[in-house]
């Protein structure tokens, strides 16, 4: 009854599926990482950026494979503004501030969208969404595919941004030891700043990767974020390894739930995981931080 | 019982406040007010006294809220039994909640997100389980009386809700005097230390948690018998986990009158809104979102808190006026 021509493509879907999870959770993971606290404005974030896309398309004309690179920068700047200009100086240097003030943006950019688009779901429609590639044993979606190689290239050029340039050693230097890097003349809210920023920006190349096979609604984010959060525990908070592999065994798991349960039950199945790693191992598959 | 006065005045003067007001708009705000204030108390015993902040305690609004009109509708329990049973079934919630949580040590930012997730769930299951009305909800059917629990005026009501936020006044007053209390702030305050001097801090959590999750419960089963009507964009939405929150530090993490002062200011800010802007989806939830990054930003003891400093700044002020011991004290 369950042949290789059903399982094989819902396990490839689930990998490419998982590529976009990927950026978003690797956005998150970041942020972890630096400011040891979770964003939970990311949702929100994503959200915002899916409309930001959408409109570039029906008002500017843009194709979302253009207007990530208008869009990536601009959420790099709206996340830097964000920690730089409210949560950094509205937290006092509180964790548990921190966690309120972005629990508030999120709440206060949802309902604003709600407010100004109310809740309407929208989608494009681009002349390559229906196109697929042959792989043999089965037809890919040619979004998807440019979806998973794309973010294959961020994830690697955020490594390489990470590992061999000045600002990719400032915010390592402040992930490990924050008083330590401002000794050595770090400036610390800075760098958390472009930590924000990077991880916002994350957000914004997954929001035009996801929109020619997506829709965008006020609250599209918080399904991603469930996801996305329960991806980040699973490959341990604060590792970027961990949020891509983690990334990819849920989009599979998402996938092949989907195949033996049914839609709607592919969430619960997720936040089950969820549930099990924070009991099992909270420090996640490749923890860095306990 | 010197603690008490203080609670006994604000009650006395809030309960004759229908004999002056006819008003059901007025009363219809003050009841949701004081509904809000209880949830709120509730996320303060767990937040604000102990330290753990719990983004989804709409998981428990919600559960005492369904559980009550459940009960009623699907197998005709009488109300003031169905009202208890939501209550005891949120406490349960609780418990299994903290178990899940504090014995495998989760904390702070790991905490925040499983009660947010937790709630999330709740949600997604009450919107497509049968047993919930999924879509369309669990409406009530009307039939005033005492025995159902359901009063034509809105004084009853008011003084219903009054009585219970009474009680969680007191009940918080009296944890705040214990040794649990203590205990519960050693925790909120260094777990690992108050560990170190023996403190059984899981055990203390768990506590927090029982009575937090049936205070907030609470508000939500007089939420059924009020409205009549419950859905899971009601019960487990995102507007009573902020508001659970946010009234408390507004008006004062940690202190008694905090979520009442707080529920009332928030319910204001909500009222102004609609004023000026009309009744538009999603304005009153962008007020309390940027109400509450404002009041951490810049009052983040909130509205006592930054009463008690100005208070103590005036004294101070007028220090060479003072008697010499009052400025020692105050310096």
């Amino acid at each position: 009854m369950l042949s290789s021509t059903i399982l094989v493509p819902a396990i490839l879907n689930g990998l490419l599926i998982g590529a976009i999870y990927a950026l978003v959770a690797l956005g998150l993971t970041l942020i972890y990482g630096v400011l040891h606290i979770i964003n939970f404005a990311h949702g929100a974030l994503l959200s915002a950026a899916l409309f930001a896309a959408f409109f570039a398309y029906r008002l500017l004309g843009l194709d979302p494979y253009l207007a990530v690179f208008l869009l990536a920068p601009a959420f790099f700047a709206i996340g830097y503004a964000l920690q730089r200009f409210i949560i950094g100086p509205a937290s006092h240097g509180d964790d548990r501030n921190m966690l309120l003030v972005t629990l508030g943006i999120s709440v206060v950019i949802e309902n604003v969208l709600l407010y100004a688009f109310r809740a309407d779901t929208r989608t494009i429609d681009m002349p390559y969404a229906f196109r697929t590639i042959d792989v043999g044993v089965t037809f890919l979606a040619v979004p998807r595919v440019v979806g998973f190689i794309a973010a294959f290239a961020v994830t690697l050029a955020l490594w390489f941004v990470m590992t061999f340039t000045d600002t990719g050693r400032a915010i390592r230097a402040v992930a490990k030891e924050k008083l330590g890097a401002q000794l050595a003349g770090i400036d610390v809210a800075h760098v958390y700043a472009v930590t924000f920023g990077l991880g916002t920006a994350c957000v914004a190349i997954a929001a035009c990767l996801l929109i020619p096979s997506y829709y965008v609604n006020p609250s599209v984010g918080d399904a991603f974020v469930l996801v996305a959060f329960t991806i980040v525990v699973l490959g341990g908070m604060g590792s970027v390894p961990g949020a891509l592999i983690g990334a990819l065994l849920i989009g599979v798991a998402e996938s092949l739930s989907g195949l033996f349960l049914g839609e709607s039950l592919g969430q619960i199945g997720i936040f089950l995981i969820f549930i099990f790693v924070l009991l099992v191992r909270p420090s996640g598959l490749f923890g860095a931080r306990t | 019982m010197k603690g008490l006065f203080p609670i006994i005045s604000v009650l006395a003067g809030l309960a004759v406040v229908p004999l002056v007001a006819h008003s059901n708009v007025t009363l219809n705000f003050l009841v949701v007010a004081l509904m809000i204030a209880l949830a709120g108390q509730g996320w303060n015993i767990l937040g604000g006294y102990g330290g753990q902040y719990s983004f989804g305690h709409a998981a428990f609004f919600g559960t005492g809220a369904y559980v009550t009109a459940i009960l009623q509708m699907r197998y005709g329990v009488n109300a003031w039994i169905a009202f208890a049973c939501g209550i005891a079934a949120s406490a349960a919630l609780g418990a299994f909640l903290g178990a899940l949580t504090f014995r495998s040590g989760l904390r702070g930012s790991y905490f925040a997100l499983v009660t947010l997730a937790f709630a999330e769930v709740l949600r997604i299951i009450a919107s497509v389980a049968p047993i919930t009305g999924a879509g369309v909800g669990t409406l009530l059917k009307l039939d005033l009386g005492v025995r159902t629990l359901q009063f034509q005026s809105r004084a009853v009501f008011y003084w219903i809700i009054l009585a219970l936020v009474g009680i969680s006044l007191v009940a918080t007053r009296l944890i705040e005097r214990s040794r649990f209390g203590v205990w519960l702030i050693a925790v909120r305050e260094n777990e690992d230390a108050a560990k170190a001097l023996g403190v059984n801090a899981n055990g203390v959590k768990m506590a927090a948690m029982l009575i937090s999750a049936a205070m907030t419960a609470t508000a939500g089963c007089f939420y059924a018998q009020y409205f009549l009507f419950v859905d899971s964009g009601i019960a487990y939405g995102t507007w009573i986990s902020i508001q659970a929150l946010l009234t408390p530090i507004i008006g004062g993490v940690g202190t008694v009158f905090g979520p009442l002062l707080g529920a009332l200011v928030v319910k204001l800010l909500g009222e102004c809104a609609k004023l000026l802007a009309g009744d538009a989806p999603g304005l009153d939830l962008i007020i309390y979102g940027g109400v509450l990054v404002l009041v951490i930003w810049f009052v983040p003891r909130g509205l006592i808190g930054g009463l008690l400093h100005l208070h103590s700044l005036i004294l101070r002020r007028s220090g060479p006026a003072a008697p010499p011991m009052e400025e020692a004290r105050h310096g």
